[in-house]
């Protein structure tokens, strides 16, 4: 199975060019979705096959690496299309495979009856190719081949309905925001992989890490690899400052959102910063640049959720501040932690993405929970599993996220840094109670939507979907038990990713804490905190909305700051968008080119032209005077020559 | 046996065959667009021939001939190709029927003057590529303008006139200079060797015995004219003026071909023939090709006609391409050449689909578009892929370019800087803004104009000469390794030719 693990790229790629070139023409959706799912499930079934087959290999020889050709090669650099089947990647490509097909799957319901059903499951096939490129590769070429695959899927998603408008813009506009804000954070990239390759002399991640470990290599490149590498990072996990795309990626179809701007692409800088472990941990001072970054992310994201009344975007924010945790947990060292926390997050924010589908497919896409209330009574399986979802990410036991998200805290605790620690609590109060805020303005309450709507639960083929990821999202946690509660035989979820990880934790030398007591004082503060949070929204929203618009019109100010985002999106169009065109088109070329240089030019040929005017027309004899000028040229070259010998 | 005349016979399909052309009765527009057709092809299936008979793991000037011409001055017709040549030869050749039979309806005068002057036109440029005497390469490179001169004359649009007289001007003013250099280096050699010879082979073994001070004039004279037309910043204002009054096929052809000739001359002559001068001016001539990398793009950007749009791409890509040559590494170069190939593929289709839409509309203007995604899917699908091959999206062509150049600018030990790499390398954020904000003007949103909403999607003619494009374009994306293969020891021997000297220490 290992072997074949080609085949969870081919078919994926085969999938999207049956449904490219023939999906508009067979127009049978049934075809088009059966083709489309299957192919990323069968894939799924060979990850699953290459993950036991793994397992049953001694801890040491869990690496194998499937070469399949030579991608670049010239002079030294020697790249190939190679996979690289190992813990982390098996978790990533379990993740992407399985997540994928589930929504896939969702998908064929939600997409019902669109126009653009062949080109949607075509584009999702080819998300899917380029995902697992991106966990798969052994390079970072191909790493990077991923990169900005799954970034062209994601622009061409956001603006699937092209022809539709996005609150004050178009889709289109979101989805071309996405493609060069992540490429702002390629550029960061690749500067990265140049600097890598200038230092180890290659862009294979065997040989680099084995390099990075044992050559004697200065502080300062190691310090620039890994900020470079973060850069693309920021971009493509959405970061501060980078983070601004995601938010509007909310205009694509919601499969998607659950797909590519929840459960994976945007995971794909916590890979990458965890792939790269070894040179994060010989950089610490970056490092710590990742966790403060994390922890901003995470505050901030958390604190522009609190009031935003789009269904989506409330999750996108959520999205964006559950990134922040995970890079938190990165920067402190708890490379696993992290991981763990992208797998629960997949399970549940995928399911709270496709619940809010379900509930904007029952609402005929309304997307303003002010507009929702009262839906648990007609969409029953949406509201218990949405509600599964939210208790995980809000972190209540014995949920999945409550253990991912209390590895990353103690994490950030032992790391020394009490400042991480609350940010990371006070992160997981606001976290929990705009889950509850969302939840109680969508399902309980009275109903505040016209009698035009007639709310109605989904078909089977989302809502199976959603059962499953509820039971993973409320299950999932149990593989990373902390060692705490489960005794001798660990955090089974660590000790998997454990020899990944184990040059740069041997390099920072954490992890000296084993304090139990501590732990659960920390985790039962928590927990408290959280389980007050969530009433505290539920009185507000459920019992008595005054307060909340008191509380509105109280601190009008702040409020409006959040509601609109910080304006951050103004103040980048004012300071950096605004000034480049508008500088392009006056400056450099209504100005420097058109008026200095061409006139420059222009101004020579006008002399030239007086001056020679007298024996030339220029509209009749050019090629007369080209062939004149020509000729004199040589015989004057040959008087010269003649001259000289 | 016919080895030893493939060049020559490359050559001659052609020129006999635009000779032939002049038989045929001008009314009969067909048989003299399908006889077009037939010669062009032809050529291109010699290229691959020699394409054949090229041993690339040997490298050096293969299939060469030489007749003495001129025997006193020691000026012969000597042909012959090296792997870069070779790789030019066949983009040549590839792109010249495919140009042909993209303007099958929209040349509908005088086509049969359009057909000579396109054959000429591939001659000259051949010729140029396949030249290993400076005078003959000399006679070429001011030929080739000619045809260029009358395609954009009398097939253009409105400002032809001043379009193709600006060309014109532009390009022969550095080939004089150029002329000048090749004459100075010729009766130099005539010093050292004992005989007066423009022969490349054997200028090449005197380059290193050249004066340094006296190398850098030289270098100047020549680089200018190539400058001119690659072209580098801030030489570049003939080409979206040349370009937007061009039709179709002109367009293709320049941007495709007579652009890489420029670059070709500076691999070719600029390095080899002065090395050492080529070593000091190399961070100077990096930096302009950098400042057209975002000057390019950011002005790209603001263009209202599509195909000055493209146009002020181009000077961005070659930008690249130049920084690659200056770098002087085994990747920056390797990936220069590819580069080359790339931009006329990925450039040539963009033009070609230009053309596709103005054939409909009859006008180039951006703002006349919008939502015409969904009714032209066709053709909205091949221009994202060309779109996205510009922007040098892996697993397509432009980025094995991009990526080798800057990687080989980074480690570069003539520039010697961070600041290079890093500086071309932001080129990558502005080439997706401005073709993703075209993307988006002319395909997504709503329908404004009216008119679109008649739009015949691509047909099969159509389908077939970008499919023939994006065959290459994914190849070269995926496996680049054939075309990397053809060029590689032929860098590598440009790379030695530039520091050999410098080792032997003759500054």
């Amino acid at each position: 199975m290992v072997q074949l693990i080609y085949l969870t790229t081919l078919l994926p790629l085969l999938g999207f060019l049956f449904n490219g070139l023939f999906g508009s023409k067979i127009k049978n959706e049934k075809i088009i979705g059966i083709i489309g799912s299957s192919t990323i499930g069968i894939s799924f079934l060979i990850v699953v096959g290459a993950f036991f087959q793994t397992l049953s290999m001694p801890v040491d020889q869990r690496q194998t690496i499937v070469n399949l050709f030579t991608w670049i090669k010239v002079g030294n650099l020697d790249v190939n299309v190679s996979y690289q089947v190992d813990q982390l990647s098996l978790l990533m490509g379990l993740i992407v495979t399985g997540v994928g097909f589930i929504i896939h799957v969702y998908s064929i319901g939600y997409m019902h009856g669109d126009k653009g059903f062949g080109r949607f499951f075509a584009y999702l096939n080819l998300f899917i190719f380029a995902m697992m490129n991106l966990v798969l590769g052994s390079n970072f070429l191909l790493l990077f081949l991923g990169w900005e695959g799954v970034g062209l899927c994601s622009y061409l998603l956001i603006g699937f309905w092209y022809d539709r408008k996005f609150e004050k813009s178009t889709t289109s506009d979101a989805a071309k925001k996405a493609f060069i804000v992540n490429r702002i954070g390629d550029f960061g990239f690749l500067l990265g992989i140049f600097l890598i390759y200038l230092t180890f002399g290659s862009l294979n991640f065997n040989d680099v890490f084995a390099r990075a470990a044992s050559l004697n290599i200065p502080q300062y490149v190691f310090n620039f690899i890994a900020l470079f590498l973060f850069i693309g990072a920021m971009g493509k996990s959405a970061q501060i400052p980078l983070y601004i795309w995601l938010p509007d990626a909310m205009a694509g179809p919601t499969p998607v959102s659950a797909l590519i701007h929840a459960a994976t692409m945007v995971t794909a800088g916590v890979y990458m910063v965890a792939r790269c472990s070894i040179i994060y941990a010989s950089a610490p001072a970056i490092m710590e640049f990742v966790a403060i970054i994390g922890a901003l992310t995470a505050i901030f994201a958390a604190s522009i959720a609190l009031v935003q009344n789009d269904i989506k975007k409330v999750l996108a924010y959520s999205t964006v501040s559950q990134l922040g945790y995970m890079f938190l947990a990165l920067g402190v060292g708890a490379f696993s932690a992290a991981l763990f926390h992208v797998m629960t997050h997949a399970f549940f924010k995928a399911l709270l993405f496709l619940g809010a589908g379900s509930v904007i497919h029952g609402m005929h896409d309304e997307q303003n929970i002010q507009n929702y209330g009262g839906l648990k009574k007609y969409m029953p399986k949406t509201y218990v599993t949405f509600l599964i979802a939210s208790l995980a990410i809000a972190g209540i036991p014995p949920l999945s996220g409550f253990f991912s998200k209390d590895e990353i805290l103690w994490s950030s605790y032992a790391d020394g840094n009490i400042i991480y620690w609350l940010i990371g609590v006070v992160t997981a109060l606001l976290t929990a109670f705009y889950m509850f805020r969302l939840v109680s303005l969508t399902f309980d309450g009275k109903e505040r939507f016209g009698h035009d709507k007639h709310p109605h639960e989904s078909p089977a083929v989302m809502t199976i979907p959603l059962i499953i990821l509820a039971v993973l999202a409320a299950v999932g946690g149990f593989i990373g038990i902390p060692e705490i509660f489960s005794g001798e035989h660990g955090n089974q979820f660590d000790n998997w990713l454990e020899p990944i990880f184990q040059p740069a934790q041997a390099k920072i030398a954490m992890f000296g804490v084993h304090s139990s007591l501590e732990e659960i004082v920390l985790m039962v503060v928590t927990l408290v905190g959280v389980i007050g949070s969530i009433y505290a929204a539920r009185y507000i929203y459920i019992k008595n909305i005054k307060p909340a618009e008191k509380l509105s019109k109280r601190f009008n100010g702040v409020y409006n700051l959040l509601l609109n985002k910080y304006y951050v999106d103004e103040i980048y169009d004012a300071s950096v968008v605004t000034p480049i065109v508008k500088g392009s088109e006056i400056v450099l070329w209504k100005f420097a080119d058109i008026k200095i240089i061409d006139g420059l030019i222009n101004g020579v040929a006008n002399l030239i032209e007086k001056i020679s005017g007298s024996i030339r027309k220029i509209q009749t004899g050019v090629a007369q005077f080209y062939a004149l000028i020509m000729m004199l040229g040589i015989v004057a070259a040959l008087f010269w020559i003649i001259l000289s010998l | 046996m016919i080895n030893n005349y493939l060049i020559t016979f490359l050559l001659a399909v052609p020129l006999v065959g635009a000779l032939l052309l002049l038989l045929i009765k001008k009314d009969k527009e067909n048989l003299v667009r399908y006889f077009g057709l037939f010669v062009s092809t032809l050529a291109f299936i010699i290229s691959i021939i020699i394409y054949a008979g090229y041993d690339s793991s040997k490298g050096g000037f293969q299939l060469v001939e030489k007749q003495m011409w001129i025997s006193n001055l020691h000026i012969s017709y000597n042909v012959g190709v090296d792997g870069i040549s070779l790789l030019l030869v066949l983009l040549t050749t590839f792109l010249t029927p495919l140009t042909l039979l993209s303007s099958w309806k929209s040349i509908n005068k005088k086509v049969k003057e359009f057909t000579f002057f396109m054959l000429l036109l591939e001659l000259g440029m051949l010729g140029v590529f396949v030249s290993l005497d400076l005078f003959l390469f000399y006679i070429f490179w001011e030929a080739m303008l000619i045809p260029m001169y009358f395609i954009i004359g009398i097939w253009g649009g409105p400002r032809r006139i001043y379009a193709s007289i600006k060309f014109f001007l532009f390009t022969m003013f550095g080939s004089l200079l150029m002329l000048v250099a090749i004459v100075w280096l010729a009766v130099y050699a005539s010093g050292t060797l004992g005989h007066f010879t423009t022969n490349l082979v054997e200028l090449y073994s005197i380059a290193p015995t050249i004066p340094y001070g006296i190398q850098l004039w030289m270098f100047l004279a020549f680089a200018l004219s190539f400058a001119i037309k690659v072209p580098i910043f801030p030489l570049h204002t003939w080409l979206p003026d040349a370009h937007v009054e061009a039709p179709t096929a002109g367009s293709v052809i320049l941007a495709g071909v007579l652009l890489k000739m420029g670059t070709y001359g500076l691999l070719r002559f600029c390095l080899p023939l002065f090395p050492q001068a080529a070593i000091h001016f190399a961070p100077y001539i990096s930096t302009l090709a950098i400042i057209g990398i975002i000057y390019g793009a950011l002005v790209a950007m603001v263009q209202k006609d599509m195909k000055k749009l493209v146009a002020y791409s181009s000077v961005a890509h070659l930008g690249f391409v130049v920084l690659g040559i200056f770098a002087m590494t085994q990747e920056s170069v390797q990936g220069a050449v590819i580069q080359m190939v790339n931009h006329g593929l990925s450039t040539g289709a963009l033009f070609l689909l230009v053309g596709v839409i103005y054939d409909r509309m009859h006008t180039r203007l951006i703002s006349d578009y919008g939502g015409i995604a969904k009714i032209v899917p066709v053709f909205a699908t091949f221009f994202m892929v060309a779109s996205l091959s510009s922007i040098g999206l892996p697993g397509l062509n432009g980025f094995v370019g991009e990526f080798l150049i800057l990687l080989g600018t980074f480690k570069s030990p003539v520039l010697d800087s961070w600041w290079f790499a890093g500086f071309a390398t932001s080129g990558v954020i502005f080439a997706a803004v401005y073709l993703l904000w075209l993307y988006q003007r002319v395909f997504f949103g709503e329908v404004k104009n009216p008119k679109v909403n008649e739009l015949k999607d691509m047909n099969k003619r159509e389908i077939f000469i970008l499919s023939a494009i994006f065959v290459f374009i994914i190849w070269i994306g995926i496996y680049p390794s054939t075309f990397l293969k053809i060029s590689e020891t032929s860098t590598k021997k440009v790379i030695e030719q530039v520091f050999s000297p410098v080792n032997t220490g003759s500054k």
